[in-house]
């Protein structure tokens, strides 16, 4: 292989954040600065790397010997988590003080995340896909653990990590089947042999022990244990950070290698995915539902949020495809700025955490009540915010599967989950309480929920503009 | 019968045994021993398969380096009663079980009912393919991404390794 010139140009996104990455290290491992250098480079390489992969949505181009797609679709998925960075980066700086934790490993250790995710959505061969998972996953078990003498934090550490390495196995136990009768590792050849690999039982399973492994990344049912217990013990930006980035990352490969690649073999893979959809949705809203702290609310909100676009990808039609990158734009600025606020309000040794501590918010700080309410609403699917575009596409696409049952366990499992989002809006509005924040709040994190909620509705007034542009990936 | 088959069943049914007893063994260090075979039997395993570099490389990395380490951390973990590391049975022993013996039975009919239709063209490509001189190729220029990749990996490892250890609050 030559290294031709125009593949790091292609890919210069990629390159421009990792070259952040070791710069960010080299600074750290000066000492004479404080975390602000790390912080402001860290943010400046985020932005150069947005930039760059907003020039790159161009039609996609193999790169590096087949081994990457440059452009287009992974440019998209590269804006999303450069936006999940960068939202995040704003929301940790105040919280980590707060917390007397404020480290430059921690924004380090986002920025490599973000590189892992950015391979996963590229990706054109399993090889990719699995480095990828691992880097992003190996930054996120140690961001998870970051409060090193919280018990909870290190509690749901080691708890994500055992099952991350559950499902790291899983996986490669699939990639070796499928590698095993396909011939190939990269996904190109895969779907060139595929009409003649797909009735080969060992070929099934090898997608099915994947779809076990990605199901797990992105909490779907029945692989969803982890979720509430990480979300919950996770520094509060984390957990915001992977509800979105890392689940988008997760849906990247899951449109990338099932979608695209393998087309479902011949609809069994499609009815599998269908069904995790379908008890994700109505699991993760009756569960969140009982919650009392707000967190572990989140997070089995999160686990429903990846039942609809798992409907979208079980569709496996056009609609479904750009349905589900739709609804994780969307997706991305409601539960981070939700969980920015939750970050907000959160008071040492975990305080403020319980529903409870939200009532009559809306006297003492009616900016935070208001927003929270926006954020509330669209995850509840309440237009004119992003949030019901989201819904609506990925289950007309399920109606147009032939998938008609899906969609209304979606609709109807959206109506229980109007009842805990909204159950928050009534206690900051009409309870009498004495809500406040600890401190505060920090300008960066204010920026950073009042853009999140500006562009959800600015999503949900005007979708046409990311939905042209999604399906241009076609 | 030829000379491959026979080494592949022998290795095979010692693998499978140490592995049982890696498990089942009290002692933490006898069950590493025991590890040690395992690692042994299947760089036996990866020689009958052609890949020479694979195979020592097992027996060089996983069986001297990697196995060093797990006695320094049984040592530092001085697990005087081991007794206690054994529980009682439980329900959810049972259902766990039952689910393993369930996943072994389909892999098992898997692997009888389809292997037959391999394609067998893809995976002989003579015996230079674990050649030290083969893979060295073909980490430099068709894989010379994911190799680097990889290096990023391990710097972010050693990044995580350091923030979890390092400091002392």
């Amino acid at each position: 292989m030559n290294l031709y010139y125009t593949d790091l140009i292609t890919n210069s996104p990629l390159l421009t954040l990792t070259a952040t990455g070791l710069l960010l290290i080299l600074i750290e491992s000066t000492k004479s600065t404080r975390t602000r250098l790390t912080f402001g480079v860290g943010i400046v390489g985020l932005a150069v790397t947005g930039v760059l992969a907003c020039f790159h949505l161009t039609p996609e181009q193999s790169t590096f010997n087949g081994m990457m797609n440059a452009g287009g679709y992974g440019s998209y998925f590269t804006i999303i988590f450069v936006l999940a960075a960068i939202l995040t980066f704003l929301l940790s700086r105040s919280y980590l003080e707060r917390m007397g934790n404020n480290k430059g490993e921690y924004y380090i250790l986002i920025v490599f995340a973000t590189v892992g995710m950015m391979l996963m959505a590229s990706a054109n061969d399993l090889i990719i896909v699995f480095l990828g998972i691992e880097l992003m996953s190996i930054c996120l078990y140690i961001l998870v653990g970051f409060f090193r003498v919280k018990d909870r934090s290190n509690e749901s550490s080691i708890k994500y990590f055992l099952l991350g390495a559950f499902a790291t196995g899983f996986l490669l136990y699939g990639i070796a089947l499928v590698y095993g009768t396909s011939g190939s590792t990269n996904l190109t050849v895969i779907a060139r042999s595929f009409p003649t690999v797909s009735s080969n039982t060992m070929f099934i399973i090898g997608v099915a022990l994947m779809v076990v492994a990605f199901s797990f990344k992105v909490a779907a049912v029945p692989f969803h244990m982890w979720a509430p217990d990480v979300y919950e013990g996770a520094p509060t930006p984390v957990t915001g950070f992977m509800a979105t980035g890392a689940k988008a990352a997760a849906f990247a490969v899951f449109v990338v290698v099932f979608d695209r690649t393998l087309g479902f073999s011949g609809g069994k893979l499609n009815l599998v995915i269908a069904m995790i959809a379908a008890a994700s949705m109505i699991l993760g809203n009756v569960l969140a539902i009982a919650q009392t702290n707000v967190k572990r609310m989140l997070a089995y909100s999160s686990i429903a949020h990846a039942g609809y676009m798992l409907s979208g990808v079980a569709a496996a039609n056009t609609e479904g495809q750009s349905g589900v990158l739709f609804y994780l734009i969307a997706y991305l600025f409601m539960n981070l700025g939700a969980f920015g606020i939750v970050g907000i309000m959160e008071g040492e040794d975990e305080k403020n955490l319980s529903i409870d501590d939200y009532a009559g918010l809306s006297t003492q700080r009616p900016v935070l009540a208001m927003l929270m309410a926006v954020f509330m609403f669209s995850l509840a699917g309440v237009p004119p915010f992003g949030g019901f575009f989201g819904k609506y596409y990925v289950f007309l696409a399920a109606v147009k599967a032939n998938m008609t049952w899906l969609a209304v366990v979606g609709v109807l499992t959206s109506l229980v989950s109007a009842y805990y989002y909204l159950r928050l809006v009534v206690l900051m509005y009409f309870r009498d309480g004495k809500a406040d924040v600890p401190m505060k709040p920090s300008f960066a994190a204010m920026v950073a929920v009042c853009v999140s909620a500006l562009l959800i509705l600015q999503l949900g007034l005007y979708p046409s503009a990311v939905v042209q542009l999604v399906q241009s990936f076609h | 019968m030829t000379l491959e088959s026979i080494l592949f069943y022998i290795l095979s049914a010692v693998a499978i045994a140490s592995a049982l007893l890696v498990v089942t063994r009290r002692s933490p260090v006898i069950s590493a021993l025991y590890l040690i075979l395992n690692f042994f039997c299947l760089a036996g395993l990866y020689l009958t398969l052609h890949a020479q570099f694979i195979a020592v490389i097992q027996i060089i990395v996983y069986a001297g380096a990697i196995m060093v380490l797990f006695v320094f951390v049984i040592m530092l973990l001085n697990l005087g009663d081991e007794r206690k590391l054994s529980e009682g049975m439980s329900y959810k022993k049972v259902i766990a079980v039952g689910l393993a013996a369930a996943l072994l039975t389909e892999l098992i009919y898997i692997i009888e009912t389809s292997w037959i239709v391999l394609p067998a063209s893809t995976v002989s490509q003579g015996t230079d393919i674990g050649t030290v001189e083969y893979i060295g190729l073909q980490l430099f220029t068709g894989y010379l991404f994911p190799f680097e990749v990889t290096s990023i990996l391990l710097l972010v490892a050693i990044v995580g390794a350091i923030v979890l250890a390092k400091r002392k609050y």
